[in-house]
């Protein structure tokens, strides 16, 4: 039984080699179809099918709708953890929460349908009016509604293990709700929100269909700035249109870029969720 | 104040104490936190509330019309006749592989950590990290895993891009999350119950079948249900193992497939043909809404598992 | 210390006192403290409950200015419950109610009017487990001064020093002050809490078995600082702990508790009240004399 179970354990470890070596031997098969020709990392824009791999059009695209989403989940999040934690009853609570859950449960997909169908063309066309109805503000929002009951979950968890005797004894000198609030609890909760923070920037970088739908380019663009008005590529975005049709051949350096994307993508998000990690602990450690 | 008589003493008093304690200062902050509390909650609730008005208002006169009919039709060209018949039998196959593969795997692997390993030893920690930082790999990375290791080594066996295929990448997908989901109900039992076990002479795995195991059971049953509605929801590794839209055999294990989130991402993205009645995007409206029910269903039994078991748990 | 006379004066004549549930309303000759000082707390009938369920009841009685007094009894007899009703603390459960009255100076604080933060500021609280926040000493002792809008470094620098010599931590902690309060010993600890009561300047300190964390060395510190504190605080406080009971206060209360018939459940109510020598050398009531003779609890 053990060594069934140890088993179990072990190839938990080998798929994480696995996903290592799959992408490392595919990154380096991309560097060698290109030749080492790294000019091609950094030529205008992404054009996979000219072999332009410009790093920066999709960087600066998961960039900025990772920062959009942050926008939008960081005070929607954050709120929703204090809100529960320190201010709803009980019985508010046990209403609320498992409705935030629901929304944890929406497919990133119907999302994406979301955006398409009503927050890119009602909200974000008609109050800014950008060039392209699909673009990286309309995707930074939709990926931000995906990313809110992460932020949420974890500071809502940071927050309630701040112990109650911290909160008495901000009281017990005549403070007020709000300032043990702000004073006391969400400091004493600080490398929890940080993490939670952290975890979900990585998770909006990792965010892939509302990205793919609604950024914008279909799998190749130029770089087109900073505007989040614009329309934009993300990292997850072009692998997945890296694959393309269902008919596509596999090889080719337009294909292959996929492993090499998929390296940085894994590398950005472990190291975030690594990093994360460590904060999550150390508020344990703390209580 | 040795002057005053005590209850003269005790009336001055009493009037600067009460002026003072009932002093009306306009709690300014403390209001306008309230305010930005309610607000953030509000939006939260309405961006859910805004999503499925959509779905459900897009998809309705599709439904209404077509019924079951939707349901069980292939899909297709034309957006009057489609069905998602072929997509759902893709995610029901996702959902029973991640049942009999993942399941039995990361509660293995969730016994293994708990009861068995030692917590120090450097190789288990370094299993903890490790599923820890799996549980944070973007799914799309799963896809390219997937793609090479099920529909390229073990072609003989799935079939290259098949159903078995995309359902084993959603089961290595879902597998941290059972793990951990799994660990965190087996360390909620207390450690009275083994020691119960072990002293009528039962041995460490007749402790863990009959006592931590149905102990741990609602909880691990949660986590269970959570990871399958992950499971069937998404879809950017599907895209990367190659899921298709176009002509299909219905209901192969083997063959090509698709499934109910890749028939929504199409769909939304064509356009209406002319001469038709019904748009792509409702179809993918209707799609999105038995995706969604599905998933509400699995997630609504996790909230209902978990609560029932912390009720359980704070009534002993 | 004149404190410390008057109260062996209450040993001299302690058994002649007349009946303490009604203290000082008709004070003896002679007992100067307990005919001026003023009636801090005047608790009338009563009880807390939470939902239907009575956690303590018929509560009636007096505290007066510039004495200690203590509550005593047995677990789950309700006396850390009705603690915190003299500042509201119990407001933060939500299933929490009260019935009858506690006034305050006069003043019921239960009374819609009253403006329990203000409530707080007056009357401050030492909890069981010592509760520094994770700041540094200094913020934690500044922590009251400046929800006052004390805001000039000077001024600060000046509550502070006070507050800690006034709960005797200050040689301690003078130079380092810049360090986490979670630093310190727990004993230093419970100190630093009780620094950070006074720094706001209340009239009141209740404190909630403020040494059951504490080895008997912190425990005596925290005793004798009582005893110094008691010329300028009301100080109420509940104990496990008899002997400290005995040591420190000039009166308690003892509490019980008795099952309900109806639900098999214990509510707390207030047995005897008194003078702490008469409580301990002769109390009125038997449950009293078993509890502080040790037969009992």
């Amino acid at each position: 039984m053990r060594l069934l179970f140890q088993g179990a354990a072990i190839t938990t470890m080998v798929i994480s080699a696995l996903i290592f070596f799959v992408l490392a031997r595919g990154a380096i098969s991309f560097l060698v179809q290109i030749d080492w020709d790294l000019s091609k990392l950094s030529d205008t824009g992404w054009f996979p099918r000219r072999e332009r791999f410009d790093l920066r059009t999709i960087i600066v695209g998961s960039v900025i709708m990772g920062s959009v989403a942050m926008l939008v989940a960081v005070p929607l999040g954050l709120g929703v953890a204090v809100y529960l934690s320190e201010y709803a009853r009980p019985g508010v609570r046990r209403v609320l929460k498992p409705i935030i859950e629901v929304l944890a449960g929406v497919p990133s997909v119907i999302v994406g349908y979301f955006v398409l169908r009503f927050i890119a063309p009602d909200l974000v066309a008609n109050i800014f009016q950008p060039t392209n109805v699909r673009n990286m503000l309309a995707a930074g929002i939709g990926i931000g509604i995906l990313v809110i009951p992460i932020m949420a979950s974890i500071s809502e968890d940071a927050l309630r293990a701040v112990p109650d005797a911290l909160r008495e004894a901000s009281y017990g000198v005549g403070a007020r709700k709000v300032t043990t609030v702000t004073k006391v609890v969400i400091p004493g909760a600080i490398s929890g929100l940080v993490a939670a923070f952290i975890i979900a920037t990585s998770r909006a970088i990792g965010e892939t269909m509302v990205a793919t739908m609604a950024g914008g380019f279909d799998g190749s663009g130029p770089f087109t700035g900073y505007s989040p008005l614009e329309s934009g590529l993300t990292m997850t975005a072009a692998m997945t249109n890296a694959v393309g049709g269902t008919d596509q051949d596999v090889g080719g350096a337009s294909f292959e870029v996929l492993y090499f994307v998929g390296m940085l993508l894994f590398l950005i998000t472990i190291t975030l969720n690594v990093f994360g990690d460590r904060l999550v602990k150390r508020i344990r450690h703390r209580y | 104040m040795a002057l005053m008589t005590p209850s003269r003493a005790g009336e001055a008093a009493a009037e600067t104490v009460r002026a003072g304690i009932t002093k009306k200062d306009r709690d300014v902050a403390g209001i306008a936190m309230l305010i930005g509390l309610l607000l953030a909650m509000i939006l939260t609730l309405l961006a859910l509330f805004a999503l499925l008005a959509q779905v459900v208002s897009e998809s309705a006169s599709l439904l209404s019309a077509r019924g079951l009919d939707f349901v069980t039709s292939p899909i297709g060209s034309d957006p009057d006749k489609i069905g998602i018949w072929s997509g759902l039998f893709g995610t029901i196959v996702i959902g029973v592989m991640v049942l009999v593969v993942a399941i039995p795997m990361g509660v293995a692997a969730a016994i293994y950590l708990e009861e068995y390993a030692h917590h120090e030893s450097r190789l288990n920690r370094m299993i903890m990290v490790n599923i820890r930082n799996l549980a944070g790999v973007p799914a799309v990375i799963y896809g390219v895993l997937g793609f090479i290791i099920f529909t390229q080594w073990l072609s003989p066996i799935t079939g290259g891009k098949s159903a078995i295929a995309a359902g084993l990448t959603m089961a290595v997908l879902v597998l941290p999350i059972v793990v951990i989901t799994s660990m965190e109900a087996i360390r909620a039992v207390p450690s009275g119950l083994r020691d119960a076990g072990y002293g009528v002479g039962a041995s460490r795995w007749e402790t863990i079948r009959d006592h931590v195991l149905p102990y741990a059971a609602p909880g691990i049953l949660t986590g269970t249900v959570l990871s399958i509605a992950r499971a069937l929801g998404e879809a950017a590794p599907l895209i990367i193992i190659g899921a298709v839209t176009g002509l299909l055999p219905e209901t192969s294990l083997t063959g090509f497939f698709s499934a109910v989130p890749i028939l929504i991402f199409q769909w939304t993205g064509r356009s209406q043909p002319p001469n038709s009645e019904f748009a792509f995007t409702e179809s993918a409206a209707a799609a999105g809404l038995v995706l969604l029910i599905i998933v509400f269903f699995f997630n609504a039994a996790a909230i209902y598992l978990r609560n029932r078991f912390e009720r359980k748990r704070s009534g002993q | 210390m004149s404190n410390v006379s008057d109260r062996i004066g209450f040993l001299e004549r302690g058994l002649d006192m007349s009946d303490a549930l009604k203290p000082a309303v008709h004070p003896t000759a002679g007992e100067t403290s307990e005919r001026t000082a003023e009636v801090v707390f005047d608790l009338q009938q009563l009880s807390v409950l939470y939902g239907d369920f009575r956690a303590v009841r018929d509560g009636t009685l007096q505290i007066r200015d510039q004495q200690i007094t203590a509550f005593i009894g047995p677990s789950g007899c309700g006396k850390t419950t009705m603690l915190r009703c003299f500042n509201r603390m119990n407001d933060f459960i939500p299933t929490a109610r009260v019935e009858g009255k506690v006034l305050y100076h006069g003043v019921d604080l239960y009374d819609p009017a009253v403006n329990s933060t203000e409530v707080r500021r007056r009357i401050g609280m030492v909890f069981q487990k010592p509760n520094p926040f994770p700041k540094s000493i200094y913020d934690n002792v500044a922590y009251g001064p400046r929800l006052l809008g004390v805001k000039k470094r000077s001024q600060l620098d000046e509550v502070v020093e006070r507050s800690l010599q006034g709960a005797a931590l200050w040689d301690e902690v003078k130079d380092r002050l810049k360090e986490s309060g979670l630093g310190l010993s727990g004993g230093q600890q419970q100190r630093l809490c009780i620094a950070r009561a006074i720094a706001v300047e209340p009239d009141v300190i209740l404190m909630d078995e403020p040494c059951s964390a504490l080895d008997p060395i912190a425990t005596g510190r925290i005793e004798e600082l009582m005893a110094e504190m008691k010329t300028d605080y009301t100080i109420v406080i509940v104990t496990h702990n008899m002997q400290q009971a005995a040591r420190v206060s000039d009166r308690t209360a003892f509490f019980t508790t008795e099952i309900n018939p109806d639900s098999d459940r214990r509510t707390g109510i207030l047995v005897e009240y008194d003078r702490t020598d008469k409580i301990f050398s002769n109390p009125a009531d038997q449950r009293t004399e078993d509890y502080v003779t040790g037969r009992f609890g």
